[in-house]
């Protein structure tokens, strides 16, 4: 594939190789037995990935988004779901980047570079996809201190988040545009974790319901200003679904090399099955799709860091990926035949982790909508 | 203090094979990284340059493309690279090689401390660090599995056989490193996006003012007559089947006829 | 100029006054290299009070025994050494010059090869003469993935650090005969290098490489804990617990316990490789033991192919039973 790496993002694209074959595939079984991993997340901290792309002042690195999609990228050839659990904290703290006040950056910016745990709560119980439809409130009191109530389903980080960046309505006669978003750290009395949800996949990366008991935020709590929520959190989503895109080609990457040791190593009829032609249409169609799947993945990623709009470009690069992803996924556990359904070997993870992103992030429903829209110009 | 770091580029090991046809080994995709043990030296070296102020040079002999592992050592902290390059420079053993070395140490001058990977994962010879000392005519710690400097002397611990030796040598010194003396850390990306910008030196025979009748092929007493394969083994195996229980009773069977138990 | 070299030479590394039992297996190697050549065999002995040793060298095959001893010489330190064997080297000119490759020979060798501007083999695992009678080393490259021949055409002596544990040395013989030469060595003390300490490592690190049975456990190796079950066989065989690299890579045993081209070589009668497919960096480190035995669920698993007995079963089921069938016969 041409893609014109600079020399920097090379040598990060290697480290984080490195970093991810040595200490983070070894550890993915254990997280999708045993759930997220803190020691390992510190790890990526203390190698200061967590602040690839935040700007020097903050603490960061100073990266482009070009080299924070290598990053999750090359993190998710060793785990989904350690990668899903930074895309998501990227989302969250990006939001404050990209909106927040300069005394919010100026707090909040550098936790997020050393590697603190953001996550983001948009979803409820009812109102997954049809976003807009928030139920949780956000009414000011006599002092100006901002008062929640209700709750969040499906937020990824959750339970082991340092702060949360929560939407909630705070004037219902306007819709979408009535909704506001607030920096919650963890410690804030009334913020309830709530069940842990059970997933079928992506086990690494806690998932809880949060409720809101007469929450109470200072003012300085609301991020950019009243209305804004809905727009910030779209806004994110967009950057966010570069991130799937390329967790959904780390983690098709990683499914492909292993069939095809798989392949190189099996006999069947005096041969290894990868010389039979049956298997190599496989490979040859799953190769085709990842070359595909990289250029939409970088392309997309490639318009963000130009700084111009690609709701376009993340929503089709998603949609892709995360498709193609679960198909590889299952094409790989079907060369590996009986032992590809076994928790012995590493595939039938793979698919259970896969379609998470199908969901994630904006279902495939969503995004089809997201490009059917903007290709017909509404 | 002056610390210089030696480093090589090595092919991964895990790739390397023969060309089945010419008996050579195959150059064409195999993996080129920084010799593993070196890693170890340069995390010494940013440990003492944490610890007491250093300026660290990092310096390799190889062709132009050996270049990355210097980038990589400036992306882990060090302050400066060598690039020892030129065709009379190939082919060397661990004499010429130690003699290159020796004369790049002395154009830079000033140093106080050597640091180098135990052995190299290629040649695995561990001799080019004590050979460098010896050109240079200064001490040497060999299989240093801890390190200090104090009052201008370098205190290691070595690991040998039975025994654990604390030693001590003075400044200059060479030292070379086992692995276990450190964990080495990861470039960080803060630190990649500065690697570039660092004073990069690339030095021929002429800038080193090196005999060429001491360096490369010439300057090599030993040479590479062949290269192949280890032989295969082809034991005739007796395999013992059965029922788990079956087998242990043919197993222990076994290891009471071989004496075993 | 080369033709004025001539005799076999080996350092005779001791160390308060005790032989390393490489210097055996050299002497024993040196025999079959005069078989081809006709040169004479010296072990070359520096110390200060050790011409005791003199004799068990001449036991184990020296035909000459040169002694050097100086006060500077009575702890080994690379530069007095260096100076003192440097001198002996240039009075007598052999033509082959071979270190165990000790941590005491690997230190010493490099600088013998920039003071005599000849050339080192490193970690020499066979030697001979080719067909053209040139003397060749055989030295393991790459983690042992490749051999190499090296060859030192024109300079004198041809010099080697050989790898203990690869010969075996001949039986102590007292009925031959040698001859002891006494020689004098100008010698420096280094003043720029001092042993401040020296203590033995601790209990329960005894090397594997002294170990006449070692069970060993690999990549195959599911769980930490079934270690202790391979830990338990080791201990009713009287033997020691070892593994491949993955195993000490994933923290699950330490470093000393690695056999391998980046472990340790070892030689015991029998080893017992289980979950163990055998690279050939493992192979390298172990594959002169007496007695291979190999337990893999993979019926292709190189290992086989080195090895007298297999078995091709799950470890966690045969283990226990072999375990179990001892306790019964012990019992």
């Amino acid at each position: 594939m041409l893609m014109r790496f600079t020399e920097e993002q090379l040598m990060i694209r290697d480290m984080v190789r490195e970093f991810t074959e040595k200490e983070v595939a070894p550890r993915d079984k254990w997280m999708d037995e045993n759930g997220f991993d803190r020691a390992l997340y510190d790890r990526l901290c203390t190698t200061g990935l967590t602040g690839v792309h935040f700007p020097e002042e903050y603490g960061g690195a100073g990266c482009d988004a070009v080299t924070s999609t290598i990053v999750i990228h090359e993190l998710s050839k060793g785990s989904a779901s350690l990668a899903l659990a930074l895309d998501i904290s990227w989302v969250a703290s990006d939001m404050i980047l990209h909106h927040g006040t300069q005394t919010q950056k100026d707090k909040y910016l550098p936790l997020a570079a050393e590697g603190k745990i953001f996550a983001f709560g948009l979803t409820e119980a009812s109102a997954g996809s049809d976003a807009a439809r928030i139920q949780t409130t956000a009414v000011k009191d006599a002092d100006g201190w901002w008062v929640l109530n209700g709750g969040k389903s499906w937020i990824t980080n959750s339970g082991v988040a340092d702060y949360y960046i929560l939407m909630a309505i705070t004037d219902r006669s306007k819709g979408a545009k009535g909704i506001s978003a607030f920096i919650v750290p963890k410690e804030t009395e009334g913020l309830i974790i709530g069940k842990h949800e059970e997933k079928m996949g992506m086990r690494g990366s806690s998932t809880c319901e949060l409720s809101f008991d007469a929450m109470r935020l200072p003012p300085d709590a609301l991020l950019s200003s009243e209305g804004m929520g809905f727009k910030i959190a779209m806004q994110g989503l967009d950057g966010g679904r570069i991130s799937v895109a390329a967790i959904s080609c780390g983690l098709a990457e990683h499914a492909f090399e292993l069939a095809k040791a798989y392949a190189n190593e099996r006999i069947t009829f005096g041969k290894p099955i990868a010389k039979h032609q049956a298997i190599q249409f496989k490979f040859a169609d799953m190769a085709t799709d990842l070359t595909a799947m990289q250029m939409m993945t970088y392309n997309a990623a490639e318009v963000k860091a130009s700084g111009k709009r690609h709701t376009l470009e993340a929503a089709e690069a998603k949609l892709f990926c995360s498709t193609r992803c679960t198909q590889i996924c299952l094409e790989c556990l079907q060369i590996h035949g009986g032992n590809g359904y076994s928790k012995e070997f590493d595939v039938e993870r793979f698919v259970r982790d896969s379609k998470l992103l199908e969901i994630g992030e904006g279902t495939s429903e969503i995004l089809r909508m997201v490009i059917g829209g903007t290709v017909l110009g509404k | 203090m002056k610390i210089l770091v030696f480093i090589k580029q090595v092919p991964d090991t895990e790739d390397v094979k023969l060309d089945p046809r010419t008996g050579n080994l195959q150059r064409e995709g195999v993996k080129s990284i920084l010799n593993p043990l070196d890693a170890n030296a340069i995390e010494c070296a940013m440990q003492l340059k944490a610890r007491y102020g250093a300026t660290v040079v990092a310096i390799s002999m190889g062709p132009p493309q050996a270049d990355a592992v210097l980038k990589k050592a400036l992306a882990l902290g060090c302050d400066e690279s060598c690039l020892l390059s030129d065709r009379a420079f190939g082919g060397a053993d661990t004499l010429a090689t130690s003699y290159t070395l020796a004369k790049a140490a002395e154009k830079i001058g000033d140093y106080d401390l050597l640091l180098f990977g135990r052995h190299a994962t290629d040649g695995d010879t561990a001799q080019t660090g004590p050979a460098t000392a010896a050109w240079l005519g200064i001490p040497q710690i060999t299989l240093a599995t801890s390190l200090d400097v104090r009052d201008g002397w370098v205190v290691c611990t070595r690991e040998i056989e039975d025994r654990i030796e604390t030693v001590r040598a003075k400044l200059p010194t060479a030292v070379t490193v086992c692995d276990t003396i450190n964990e080495p850390e990861y470039p960080t990306p803060k630190n990649i996006m500065k690697a570039l910008k660092k004073p990069r030196y690339v030095w021929n025979a002429a800038d080193l003012g090196a005999d060429t009748r001491l360096t490369g092929i010439p300057g090599s007493p030993s040479s590479t007559k062949t290269v192949f394969e280890p032989p295969k083994g082809n034991t005739d195996t007796r395999y013992f089947e059965g029922s788990p229980a079956e087998i242990a009773v043919q197993f222990v069977d076994m290891l009471e006829r071989e004496h075993a138990l | 100029m080369k033709e004025n070299y001539s005799g076999i030479w080996i350092f005779a590394e001791q160390r308060q006054g005790v032989l390393n039992p490489v210097v055996f297996e050299l002497l024993s190697k040196a025999q079959e290299l005069k078989s081809v050549t006709d040169e004479t065999i010296t072990a070359v002995l520096l110390g200060s009070g050790v011409s005791g040793l003199a004799d068990e060298l001449i036991a184990r095959g020296a035909e000459r025994v040169l002694i050097a001893e100086h006060e500077a010489l009575s702890v080994y330190s690379a530069r007095p050494y260096q100076q003192a064997l440097t001198q002996l080297v240039e009075r007598y000119k052999p033509s082959i010059l071979l270190y165990g490759a000790t941590s005491q020979g690997r230190d010493l060798a490099p600088r013998m090869m920039v003071a005599l501007q000849t050339g080192l083999t490193a970690d020499a695992i066979d030697l001979g003469y080719d067909e053209d009678g040139v003397f060749f080393q055989a030295t393991p490259a790459y983690g042992g993935k490749i051999l190499a021949h090296i060859v030192i055409l024109e300079k004198r002596p041809q010099m080697a650090t050989v790898r203990p544990q690869i010969f075996d040395p001949l039986p102590p013989d007292s009925t031959r005969r040698g001859e002891i030469v006494t020689e004098t060595v100008e010698v420096a003390g280094d003043g720029d290098y001092e042993v401040l300490a020296c203590a033995p490592k601790p209990e329960g690190t005894q090397p594997i490489d002294r170990a006449a049975l070692l069970v060993s456990g690999g990549r195959g190796i599911k769980h930490e804990t079934d270690f202790a079950m391979l830990d338990e066989l080791a201990r009713l065989l009287h033997g020691q617990l070892a593994s491949s690299r993955p195993p000490v890579d994933q923290g699950w045993l330490p470093h000393e316990k690695q056999i391998g081209q980046s472990g340790t070589t070892v030689k015991p009668a029998y080893i017992l490789n289980v979950g163990i497919s055998g690279s050939v960096q493992y192979q390298v480190g172990m594959q002169n033991a007496a007695c291979i035995i190999s337990i893999n669920h993979n019926p292709d698993a190189p290992i086989f192919g080195i090895s007298q007995y297999g078995v091709v079963a799950d470890y966690r089921k045969v283990v226990p039973a072999i375990i179990a069938e001892i306790c019964k016969r012990k019992a």
